[in-house]
């Protein structure tokens, strides 16, 4: 029988499992080794020509051959910036109230239904952006805040609806699961004994939560906000579609910018000649850098979180 | 005793948390409500069954974007799947806790936070420009490598929910361990595992940044694996960046199917799990 084939005392098919497992778990970290080399030697030539002023050069001219990616960086943080602090209030929002109001049945249609928010595809985003979102920005609500709002440099200007503004709150939908599902998890795993106490000592349920609940599941939420962040930076479709499209760095969000995800999208396949294609290149590093690194700090954040930390303290 | 300012404090909190909850389903009504309404008023019969017409031609249909889709989605799954299914194998039955699996498991965890447009970039400078030419393979590959870390995840949560108590039976028995794994652990997880192979496979239908510089996309049938293809989520790209009426009339019919597509793994998945916890 093949499952009786010996060589010393392990069967055959124990070392056939065990090293091709063995090598595909290690493939693993072949491709993220992979994805970094390749990025890195197809971004080579920008990287000599510009050196670190790429970072800082504003300007973005193919045509002239030179190559900045200052208004790129610009437009992605501006637009992360937006959904952060909108689907971080909300998203942890909507955590506590899981944990913490909803009652059992609420609970599981509330976190399915938010679940589902993240299966929704990227170009889906786009399109109701495109048609539905910018519309209503540009016709009722950037209006509306520049109105009441316009003294701030922000809300000033004419409304396009394809701005900055839509493309922050088109990521803020987006990645508002991501943020809702982490700090759900670790809010869950705060001991009911914490929150006992807070309430036998006479807090309310809102002080409980701030007193009890929150300091514990502090870094945990934060890791999950950051994992959003790192969604954000890198999203491409839903961004493309609204933000408009043009390397500009100016402070209101009615006016269109562009992202670093945007302009590769918008320009990868018509890069013409290898310096442009490199320049293109070094700015997915970029990106690619910036989520890496956010994304080994969350998932360590996250990680402690999980393991246990240490118990809430009053202020 | 609670003083009235502690207690108007603690229902207006609990108020705002809720009014969260709130707002953070109107968007998921909001988009889905439009794409139902919208497409549903532009799907048809030619949607279905007929090829793209002519640059800004009325009528016509994605019938090859949807073939496409389905196309890339089982290459994505031929490289993403046994890929994914036996690294997680190893993390669980062979190795949990070496500096090996330790930081294979980390990478997985930072794998999944690529923003998928880098992986689109590394499949076109390392296929697709070496084969000169964009193709299903190379959007297979790069869709198969998103793919992957989801379903490690997936796959090694089920495996460890089945208890250590039947793997020692199984080798008390004197059964050797690789035929423990593949007749016993396997099998007894085997819904959880599908479950989410199916969540990956829903993720990867829709993305549509790494296709740009692999599949490209295609006006009609692909011939073969090697010629750029169509694929719905690209198609939706494009036809709703286009001036024509007509066209943004069929981007929202394809995003009908392509949520509808989605949707239905989700539910299913959501279904088979439901059935697997009774």
């Amino acid at each position: 029988m093949a499952s009786r084939t010996k060589i010393g005392n392990i069967s055959l098919g124990d070392l056939v499992l065990r090293y091709t497992s063995f090598l595909m778990a290690g493939s693993l970290i072949g491709i993220m080794a992979w994805i970094g080399v390749t990025m890195f030697r197809s971004a080579g030539e920008s990287i000599t020509k510009f050196g670190p002023g790429f970072i800082t050069n504003r300007v973005w001219d193919p045509v002239r051959e030179e190559f900045g990616a200052l208004t790129f960086i610009y437009g992605t943080l501006v637009t992360s910036l937006i959904a952060l602090v909108i689907a971080g209030l909300i998203g942890v929002g909507v955590a506590i109230f899981l944990n913490e109001i909803a009652a059992p049945k609420i609970k599981v249609t509330v976190s399915f239904l938010v679940e589902l928010l993240a299966a929704i595809p990227s170009v889906v985003y786009g399109l109701w952006g495109i048609f539905i979102l910018a519309p209503l920005l540009r016709n009722h609500i950037e209006p509306w805040l520049g109105k009441w709002f316009g003294f701030l440099p922000i809300f000033q200007g004419t409304p396009s609806g394809l701005d900055m503004l839509a493309g922050g709150l088109i990521l803020a939908i987006m990645i508002l699961p991501t943020v809702a599902a982490i700090s759900r998890e670790v809010i869950a795993t705060v001991p009911i004994a914490q929150r006992e106490a807070a309430l036998a000592l006479g807090a309310t349920k809102w002080e409980m939560i701030r007193i009890a609940v929150l300091p514990y599941a502090k870094s945990g939420i934060l890791g999950g906000i950051m994992l959003g962040l790192g969604r954000a930076l890198g999203e491409t479709m839903a961004v493309t579609m609204v933000i408009g499209n043009r390397p500009d760095i100016l402070p209101s969000l009615f006016s269109p910018a562009y992202s670093m995800a945007s302009v590769i999208a918008n320009e990868f396949t018509e890069a013409t000649y290898d310096l442009y294609l490199s320049a293109l290149v070094e700015i997915g590093l970029i990106l690619f850098a910036i989520t890496f690194l956010l994304n080994a700090l969350a998932r360590l954040l996250v990680w402690s979180v999980a393991r246990g930390p240490k118990g809430g303290h009053l202020h | 005793m609670i003083n009235s300012w502690r207690k108007n404090w603690n229902t207006g909190m609990m108020g705002v948390f809720t009014l969260s909850a709130i707002l953070s389903l109107i968007p998921l009504f909001a988009v889905l409500g439009y794409v139902i309404y919208n497409g549903l008023g532009s799907l048809n019969w030619d949607f279905f069954v007929h090829l793209p017409k002519g640059l800004g031609m009325p009528g016509g249909g994605m019938a090859n974007a949807i073939v496409g889709t389905l196309i890339l989605v089982a290459l994505a799954s031929l490289v993403g799947v046994p890929i994914g299914f036996l690294a997680a194998i190893y993390l669980v039955e062979y190795d949990r806790s070496s500096w090996f699996s330790t930081l294979t498991r980390f990478t997985t965890d930072v794998l999944t936070g690529v923003p998928s447009i880098i992986i689109g970039i590394v499949v076109y400078t390392a296929i697709v420009v070496p084969m000169k030419h964009f193709s299903a393979w190379a959007a297979g590959i790069a869709l198969g490598i998103i793919m992957i870390p989801v379903v490690v995840r997936a796959t090694e949560e089920m495996l460890k929910l089945v208890p250590h108590t039947v793997r020692e039976a199984g080798l008390a028995l004197g059964i050797p361990r690789w035929r423990i794994i593949i007749s016993i652990v396997v099998p007894t997880s085997a819904k959880g595992i599908i479950t989410g192979i199916m969540l990956a496979v829903a993720r990867v239908s829709g993305e549509t940044a790494p296709l740009l510089f692999t599949a490209l996309g295609n006006r009609y049938w692909a011939k073969s694996l090697n010629e750029p293809i169509a694929s719905l989520p690209v198609q939706i790209y494009s036809y709703a960046v286009s001036p024509y009426e007509d066209w943004h009339r069929q981007a929202w019919a394809g995003a009908l199917v392509l949520v509808f597509i989605v949707v239905i793994l989700n539910l299913g998945t959501r279904y088979i799990f439901k059935e697997r916890q009774k």
